[in-house]
């Protein structure tokens, strides 16, 4: 029956798809092969006149580019790219030398990362729009972004980790992000057969603990957990507020052909982490200290600069150990999302394998601990029978379900990988009420706030994986595709597709009014600490320091102080150590000077950044602003002398006339 | 059933009815058109009376200069304003010295105060703007205590 009506809703799609075609071959409309099912006035609902500010930001994780991108709802308007663990010469990120520090890591300094799932910050369950909190994937790293300046503020490599994907998932007071590792690895690591995974992997949960008023993170401690592999997590709330919870997949332990190999088992496991518990083990030194080798990077927004620190041990529990710290839950078919709902009583998972979604109960799952009804233990880890802590089934609302947001009005919606759709249906009585196609494959979804105690639940934003015909084509490369849904009415509505960069996975939303009035405008000059700050043009000077040639330069509009040079000579490394002077709104500056291997600089007002320059050839080589800063910035330019290697050509430099300060 | 059936009537109808019509959204036409544009050429005032527009309308100064506020004033100067104003010479832009015997002090205090509206609206700010290739004076930020400052170490110059 259910089949059945799959078929003919099929067929009635097929023949709404020809129906288009054939209509929409009038005047320049060039629509798509589907147009969904778009109402009337859908245009007018996502529609934000020129001057008009978004209702919501949203920020969506920037996947494989390694970066996030910060976009209004409902317009889709893409607002800033916040580069994190991707460098970008189009703001200098990665290249100047203030922010190369932020991407050191054990391994040396890094270009890229994989980015997924951005967590804004959270006070008493709420978002609270001070920062937002993103997981590098590949080399294990979170990272923290300002959001009074929309720049990354600090990055810490995560050690004893393999892949940082079930990260950062963070409390309802952030009080920590976490970082669940998704392969398993020797810890520490060692030189081993791969084929003694079984004795020798272990998948290392960190708990990273948030400085309530500077967001400083800091692994407080490491849950070392049998050799799963960790996929995604949600952190408790209200009442299950302590605890966070864990996906886990390939409890078979295998370490090749995991596509068949990690889908031999029914169920899977959710870890469920009593962190307060792990709180009291660690006061009573329960802990170990094991050396890890990891970078933690802050930058300053008084230096402008960031700063690397070696780190060289981390605090680990062993759940054999600590009994109450770690329970395993069976959940079905390789759970992917997990998503604990509003009122914090239902884990809600979704086996990516299964046509079902299964529903934790948290408070049976507190008396099943009280009443020990276990079915074992992997590793001293008790597994609570699943009869025991079963909350709820949603039976058969799609195949392939993955990530679950919520609206705040008890319903919740499913993304359905396979079945290409979002499925909306009711908390508690896990009955569906709705669902409409994605286009297509739709992997994250994302309510503004939906992760929360508090919901804004106007619009639900489909992250789609495939974009095929959704736009015009532009090669075998094509953007990634998002989508728009109303969900304030009784069915949800498709308003807007837009495209998105990157490979977004996870996003998270906001009300633009509780960031809008925090941004930043420019920074206070008379604030400036960076150790190389030219203040006035009083202050512009160049300096030798035997091959290296430290240049105190300023800039206004429209000119540069010094911005003529003499005396650079061939085998220098000369740093530009740049003071933009301006103290008013979005009147940056940039500099770039010919044959610079690395990047321009772009400088905020009131900022100072560095880049080094060696010139490799004699000659005059010229300089400019790159941002168009007023009707002069044309005339914003200069020369710098490059003289061979030992040369006697004096170091001079002016601006205007030429009277040369020696 | 029946309800898919619906939308794709919906649907039909909606395109039937709108599929071709204009591009844009009747929204778009939002500009205001009872802004009009100000003419180029303005009748120049008398810039001793002139107090240009902007927060300052009416200032006090002292019968003899206040030299602990032209101190506080200087020290401003340098730091925020020497990028483009020399003392004495015409540099950016013009010299501030004997501003006060070609301008009046609320002018003066507006065009540290608000230059992006002065250089819009105030006759003999435009014509400046000209004067000086079109280089526009920078808005510091400077709050209006510390614009009465600058202004009094300007009585020193
Ligand atoms: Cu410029």
């Amino acid at each position: 029956m259910k089949k059945q009506s799959n078929q003919l809703s099929n067929l009635l799609l097929a023949a709404m798809v020809a129906l288009v075609l054939v209509l929409s071959s009038c005047g320049k409309a060039n629509q798509g092969p589907t147009s969904g099912a778009l109402s009337g006035n859908a245009a007018s609902k996502v529609y934000v006149a020129p001057g008009q500010y978004d209702e919501f930001y949203a920020f969506m994780s920037g996947g494989f580019s390694g970066q996030i991108a910060a976009y209004g709802l409902p317009s889709g308007r893409l607002l800033k790219v916040i580069p994190v663990f991707s460098v970008d010469p189009e703001k200098g990120y990665g290249f100047n030398e203030e922010t190369k520090p932020l991407l050191n890591t054990s391994h040396g300094f890094i270009p890229w990362d994989d980015a997924h799932h951005p967590a804004l910050s959270q006070t008493n369950g709420e978002t609270d729009g001070r920062w937002i909190f993103i997981n590098g994937n590949n080399t294990p790293r979170l990272a923290r972004i300002d959001l009074s300046t929309f720049e990354t503020a600090e990055i810490l490599e995560i050690p004893n980790s393999g892949g940082n994907h079930s990260s950062p998932y963070l409390t309802q007071n952030t009080e920590y992000v976490v970082a669940g590792t998704r392969f398993s690895v020797p810890i520490p690591q060692k030189d081993v057969a791969i084929s003694s995974y079984a004795e020798n992997f272990k998948g290392a949960l960190s708990f990273v603990k948030v400085e309530p008023t500077t967001g400083r993170m800091n692994i407080e401690f490491q849950v070392l957990m049998p050799g799963l592999n960790f996929d995604l997590a949600s952190s408790g709330k209200g009442p299950s507020h302590g605890w966070t919870f864990f996906t886990s997949y390939n409890s078979e332990m295998k370490n090749s052909l995991l596509e068949v190999n990690a889908s031999q088992n029914d169920k899977d496991f959710v870890a469920a982490v009593n962190w307060k518990k792990a709180e009291e083990y660690l006061k009573a030194g329960k802990a170990k200290d094991f050396p890890a080798n990891y970078m933690h990077n802050v930058y300053s927004d008084e230096t402008h600069t960031a700063t690397s620190t070696a780190m060289k041990s981390v605090k680990v529990l062993i759940p054999s150990e600590c009994p109450g710290l770690v329970y395993l839950l069976p959940t079905p078919k390789s759970p992917h999302g997990v998503d604990v709902d509003p009122t914090g009583e239902y884990i809600v998972c979704s086996g990516k394998l299964s046509a079902d979604i299964t529903a934790h109960s948290f408070p049976k799952m507190l008396k099943a601990i009280e009443d020990k009804a276990f079915d074992g233990d992997i590793s001293g880890v008790p597994i609570i029978k699943f009869e025991s802590v079963l909350g709820g089934t949603v039976k058969e609302p799609g195949l392939g379900p993955l990530h679950t947001e919520f609206d705040g009005k008890g319903n919740a919606y499913t993304s359905f990988f396979i079945s290409s759709e979002i499925v909306k249906w009711k908390v508690g009585t896990w009955e569906v009420i709705d669902r409409q196609p994605t286009y297509y494959s739709i992997g994250h979804l994302m309510v503004p706030g939906g992760n929360s105690m508090k919901p804004e639940g106007k619009y639900v934003v489909a992250l789609n994986k495939i974009t095929k015909d959704r736009y015009l084509p532009t090669g075998p490369e094509l953007t990634q595709s998002a989508q728009l849904y109303a969900i304030d009415g009784d069915k949800m509505e498709l308003l807007l597709d837009f495209p998105t960069i990157g490979e977004p996975h996870y996003a998270q939303g906001i009300s633009a009014e509780k960031i809008k009035p925090k941004s930043k405008q420019f920074f206070k000059l008379s604030e400036n600490k960076h150790p190389y700050v030219t203040p006035t043009e009083k202050d512009a000077k160049v300096v030798r320091e035997g091959n290296n040639v430290h240049v105190y330069m300023t800039m206004i509009r429209s000119h540069f102080m010094p911005d003529n040079i003499e005396g650079f000579k061939v085998g220098d490394k000369v740093y530009f150590h740049v003071t933009n002077l301006e103290q008013d709104f979005d009147v940056p500056h940039g500099f770039a000077v010919m044959g610079a291997t690395n990047a321009e600089l772009l400088i905020m007002p009131g900022q100072t950044e560095t880049l080094v320059w060696e010139p490799k050839k004699e000659g005059v080589f010229p300089l400019y602003c790159t941002d168009f800063c007023s009707a002069l910035h044309q005339e914003m330019q200069g020369y710098a002398r490059v003289s061979p290697a030992g040369s006697a050509t004096a170091l001079k430099w002016w601006l205007g006339d030429e009277k040369p300060v020696q | 059933m029946k309800n898919s059936v619906l939308n794709l009537l919906t649907i039909i109808v909606l395109l039937a009815a709108f599929g071709c019509s204009s591009d844009k959204p009747e929204a778009a036409a939002t500009g205001d058109s009872s802004v009009k544009p100000k003419s180029m050429v303005a009748e120049e005032p008398d810039p001793m009376t002139n107090k240009g527009v902007g927060p300052i309308t009416s200032i006090e100064l002292g019968a003899s200069v206040d030299q602990a506020l032209a101190d506080k004033g200087k020290a401003i100067y340098e730091a925020k304003c020497t990028a483009c104003h020399k003392p004495t010479e015409k540099f950016i832009g013009p010299a501030p010295k004997g501003i006060l015997d070609r301008r009046s002090p609320e002018w003066v205090m507006n065009m540290i105060l608000a230059p992006e509206k002065m250089v819009k609206e105030d006759p003999i700010a435009k014509k400046l703007l000209m004067e000086f290739n079109g280089s526009p004076m920078a808005n510091q930020n400077l709050t209006q205590d510390e614009a009465r400052q600058v202004l009094e170490y300007f009585r020193t110059l």
